[in-house]
């Protein structure tokens, strides 16, 4: 192992998982005003209905099957009968549509993007770099799914490479070796996403963080006082600066 | 019995004369800025017109509102929570900016930077948003005073609602046709449909006063308010990507002041004023199941503040003296409540909305006088009142959900009052029988009398203002280092100026400005 493989494969894992963490912490206390969409709808809609849950609904998938690829060992899969080429059929037929349709998304938001002028005014020099290593990040990973599949090179099981270096990341006891035996495809994916997890807290990915699940459970008028009484449906009092109680 | 105070405004719409300084005082105040060009918090529409934004009483399109169920259950228009979270990447009921209207500039510069030349330079027009040049097509108030003629006020949704003839004949009456202005903030409604679909829940009803507001550093941006509010009064700040409203001015409210619309408004036609309600039967009442029935619904939410048990309620719920005498006196109660002359914009949106109107009664008046008749004599106008049917059903469509009967009875006080004030104003005997022909008594009409025409400003206005022992968290209000765990009293790592404080106070803004500029 060179000393550039233990920075990319022991150390810069760690490096993306703290700017990921202590950048969302600090934006969230210091800069939460800016922490939004940026929606562009109300310039344009038309493009972004069809583009908009394209997106982001094949980037759920996507996600779900990086959660399922990476933290579910192969032991696992193989102890409730699941054979390798049964995965194998599963993870590239549906990864491969979860990934066409992202990118299919992706690229009808920046021809959007481009194209309609109001939306292109709008777009800061931090938009575009996010854009990059979005945009990276899932040719990357596409090509990987490809080089899996051996459409690329051989075919490889990366179950077997990147997933437990990826939890060895998690365990704390990083074993970059394993990393280095997958292709090519594998590490370009891993890198820039990476840079992308590094980078995230301070573009407008940041909007992810604040999916709103807790709608679907609370009262539909919130009330809240100038002075902090609690009261139903408002929020409850901060830690430490919770009223009196006579 | 959960007795709650709200903040009400009536706007008596026969004064308005459609000047726009409210528009343009509230501009100034609050939305000269960048990101919300094209944003009035007040506006003014001519009606009959398509309003502002463009069509927005068209709830087919943006589904704004709420709708009773078959099953007699409350819920929004524009779908269930798991639907509007389904469609959270694209809000498919979402307005576009052209709803509104594309904000510019002029390229002034040009006029003095031009070189010599055979013509004379011109300032071009230069969209706000693209910075390129553009083809103003429509604005705020591009039908401002009917204008653009029959074929945009033909798009009117009231006017499309009502019968097929009806549109006809304001259409071919066109030159003589029923004017009127309509003066629109934010409803800060019982039942807000804008606070119910926030994701985020950045939206709230303040307790203290009903004011509706939206808390900037929860907001994401999700821009289903904007969608969910009826009157399309929640805006989307282009810039900051956050959404934005009217604040029914409550820096002003606070110490006493009233809001800058009504304030400025040249014709005197605003009433601020508190209404007491009760909070538990907000649900029942906007799920009331006749839509007819619902200004009824509304009406009877609102309790009197002179009733012992209300005033006992009210007190169990920690509303200070002050504000109970407030509500005593209030102006928009006795309109609303009491006179029942003021009446809600829309109550078939469900959302139990606080501003009020006063119907205009100047436009009959007008058209009784026009045909050589005396258009102050009680019997004539009501004639003219049950005669002319057609501003009578556009004017139930905007304020009691197409119930001639409410806006009938409204307009025949006004009438009494007209005439039976002419007799006292003209030295003549006044005739008693005119205000018992609209049920009231000579002195609840003269009353009526003052607080219409008068209108004095303490009687206009009647805002308690919020209490001093809350002064202190007022001012700390939004301070970005508030209950952050952790966190010294002076500030974290970044040093005490560091992240986006929200200067409440004067003082305080300085300070700040100091320590970050040095």
């Amino acid at each position: 192992m060179t000393s550039l493989d233990i920075l990319l494969w022991s150390v810069l894992p760690y490096v993306a998982m703290a700017s990921f963490v202590i950048g969302l912490v600090w934006r969230y206390k210091y800069d939460k005003f800016n922490w939004t969409t940026r929606s562009s709808q109300i310039y344009e809609g038309k493009l972004l209905r069809i583009a908009g849950p394209l997106f982001h609904l094949g980037l759920f998938a996507v996600i779900g099957g990086h959660i399922v690829g990476l933290l579910i060992p192969k032991k696992w899969t193989d102890s409730i009968g699941i054979s390798q080429e049964m995965y194998h059929v599963g993870a590239i037929s549906l990864g491969g549509l979860a990934g066409v349709a992202t990118l299919l998304g992706i690229a009808l938001l920046i021809y959007r993007r481009r194209t309609t002028a109001t939306v292109f005014a709008a777009t800061t020099k931090n938009d575009k770099t996010m854009y990059i290593f979005l945009v990276a990040t899932l040719l990357a990973g596409c090509a990987a799914t490809l080089s899996s599949a051996g459409v690329i090179g051989t075919e490889h099981n990366y179950r077997e490479t990147v997933s437990p270096w990826f939890r060895s990341i998690l365990l704390l006891r990083p074993d970059g070796t394993l990393m280095m035996q997958s292709p090519l495809a594998f590490r370009i994916h891993a890198i820039v996403g990476m840079l992308l997890f590094i980078i995230w807290p301070f573009t407008r990915l940041v909007h992810a963080m604040s999916a709103p699940i807790g709608y679907m459970f609370r009262p539909p008028i919130i009330y809240r006082t100038r002075d902090g009484r609690t009261h139903a449906g408002s929020r409850k009092a901060r830690p430490g600066w919770e009223r009196v109680k006579y | 019995m959960k007795v709650m105070a709200q903040m009400g405004m009536v706007m008596n719409l026969d004064k308005c004369i459609g000047c726009h300084t409210c528009s343009v005082t509230c501009k100034q105040a609050w939305t000269n800025r960048s990101g919300l060009e094209y944003a009035w918090f007040n506006n003014v529409e001519t009606r009959p017109g398509q309003g502002y934004p463009r069509r927005y009483e068209d709830q087919e399109k943006a589904k704004g509102g709420w709708i009773r169920t078959k099953g007699g259950r409350l819920r929004l228009k524009g779908g269930s929570k798991a639907r509007r979270l389904l469609s959270i990447f694209s809000n498919p009921r979402m307005l576009n900016i052209k709803d509104y209207y594309e904000p510019w500039t002029y390229e002034y510069d040009n006029l003095i930077t031009a070189p010599l030349g055979q013509q004379t330079p011109v300032a071009r027009p230069k969209s706000l948003l693209t910075g390129k040049p553009m083809k103003i097509e429509w604005s705020a108030n591009w039908d401002d005073d009917l204008g653009g003629g029959p074929a945009n006020i033909e798009k009117d949704p009231i006017l499309q609602k009502l019968a097929e003839d009806v549109t006809t004949k304001v259409k071919l009456a066109f030159e003589e046709t029923f004017m009127f202005y309509l003066p629109r903030i934010c409803e800060h409604c019982l039942n807000p449909a804008c606070v119910a679909a926030c994701p985020s829940g950045a939206m709230y009803k303040r307790v203290e006063d009903g004011i509706v507001l939206v808390d900037q550093q929860h907001c994401r941006g999700w821009r289903m308010c904007v969608s969910a509010c009826p009157y399309k009064k929640v805006y989307f700040n282009h810039k900051t990507g956050k959404a934005e409203k009217c604040t029914m001015c409550y820096p002003r409210l606070e110490i006493g002041l009233p809001t800058v619309c009504s304030e400025t408004c040249v014709g005197r036609l605003r009433y601020l004023g508190l209404f007491l309600y009760d909070a538990d039967k907000v649900l029942a009442a906007a799920s009331t199941e006749n839509d007819k029935d619902l200004y009824e619904a509304q009406l009877d939410l609102l309790l009197d503040p002179h009733d012992p048990e209300v005033l006992a309620a009210a007190r169990a719920e920690g509303i200070p003296e002050d504000w109970l005498v407030a509500a005593q006196k209030s102006p928009v109660y006795k309109l609303a409540k009491v006179y029942k002359i003021a009446l809600p914009l829309h109550p078939e949106y469900r959302t139990m909305p606080m501003v009020w109107y006063v119907p205009p009664l100047s436009p009959i008046v007008d058209v009784l006088t026009e045909t050589g008749h005396d258009g102050e004599e009680a019997g004539n106008l009501f004639g003219a009142i049950d005669a002319l049917r057609i501003p009578l059903e556009y004017l139930a469509e905007l304020f009691s959900a197409g119930d001639v009967e409410v806006v009938t009875g409204t307009l025949k006080k006004l009438s009494a009052m007209r005439s039976y004030m002419r007799d006292i104003n003209l030295g003549l005997e006044p005739r008693p029988e005119i205000p018992a022909a609209v049920g009231m008594d000579q002195e609840s009409i003269y009353e009526m009398y003052r607080l219409l025409a008068i209108a004095k400003y303490e009687d206009r206005y009647v805002i308690p203002a919020a209490h001093s022992e809350q002064a202190k968290e007022l001012e700390n209000m939004g301070c970005s280092l508030d209950g952050v765990e952790g966190v010294e009293q002076f500030g974290g790592p970044f040093g005490r100026s560091s992240g986006s404080p929200v200067p409440v106070t004067i003082e305080n803004f300085h300070i700040m400005k100091e320590r970050q500029t040095k």
